[in-house]
């Protein structure tokens, strides 16, 4: 049961972004070109997503549990670390890049080409090795 | 005037929202594309390990069937410069497991509770964004 709705959310997840424009490169790299011809579109999807959230959490404070069991995952602490700072960074770089995030690198793995392909190996490769980079920062911000 | 990409954008985003809905109050499990893989990869999460798969592949499955009904020859615009794909897929895989987030976990998720860890990050991978594509588009030439 619990396969079958993670199957479902995954599948609406990936037909939102395929019907939002999160999976065309130009049109995300066109929201994040504020100094170049601007466009707006993002924004909506943004709006869009946050909305069915903002009612989702509300009724996690009403119910016990979810429908399958277990408990509400908790709010984490609000502490800034430089981890949350630099990841964003870096994130953000190679999303204005390429303008693909992990969502839409995934769901357009049927027809993103063999360009595709290679962020999706890249972007793996680099969730493999991001723990240990994790550890060396964390190292140096301890000096 | 309200642009047909808008609505579309509204409406996909409306989808991506309740797909992160659904996973949080039946799954109870928070919708973040980079962590659901993430933890796959680097083997974190392999004790919810089925759950994710299930997600995954939802993700590329139904999607890829839609593209293939209603948009055949559809394409990402993927810039054909390997070199930038393969900088950028790996800041986007080190940059969203240090921030333990990207657009759907922190974006969506986040902003929605209002937790200040996503709000941050959001901030941050947007402005980051915005200068990749002045530096890379405008000033480089490179995309």
């Amino acid at each position: 049961m619990r396969n079958l709705f993670a199957f479902l959310a995954g599948g609406l997840f990936g037909a939102g972004l395929l019907v939002s424009g999160m999976t065309d490169t130009t049109k995300v790299q066109g929201w994040l070109d504020v100094f170049g011809d601007w466009d707006p579109t993002l924004a909506f999807v943004l709006g869009g997503a946050i909305l069915p959230m903002m009612l989702a959490w509300n009724m996690t404070t009403r119910r016990a549990r979810p429908a399958l069991g277990g408990a509400f995952p908790a709010k984490p602490a609000p502490r800034l670390g430089h981890n949350l700072v630099i990841g964003s960074v870096l994130f953000g770089a190679g999303w204005g890049l390429v303008g693909l995030c992990p969502g839409p690198a995934v769901a357009s793995l049927a027809w993103g080409g063999i360009g595709g392909l290679v962020f999706l190996l890249a972007m793996a490769a680099g969730m493999l090795v991001a723990p240990g980079v994790r550890t060396r920062i964390d190292r140096l911000a301890a000096i | 005037m309200i642009e047909a990409d808008w609505i579309w954008g509204f409406a996909g985003g409306l989808m991506i929202g309740g797909a992160a809905a659904l996973y949080l109050l039946v799954n109870g499990r928070i919708m973040g594309a980079s962590g659901i893989l993430g933890g796959l990869i680097d083997r974190s999460g392999w004790s919810g390990g089925a759950e994710r798969a299930a997600f995954l592949a939802g993700l590329v499955l139904v999607p890829a069937v839609l593209a293939l009904i209603f948009w055949p020859g559809l394409s990402t615009n993927i810039t054909s410069n390997m070199a930038a794909i393969v900088a950028a897929g790996l800041m986007v895989g080190i940059g969203t497991r240090l921030a333990n987030g990207c657009t759907s976990g922190h974006g969506v998720c986040g902003i929605s509770r209002l937790s200040l860890r996503g709000i941050v990050a959001t901030v941050f991978y947007l402005l980051a964004g915005g200068i990749s594509v002045v530096l890379f588009k405008h000033l480089l030439g490179v995309i």
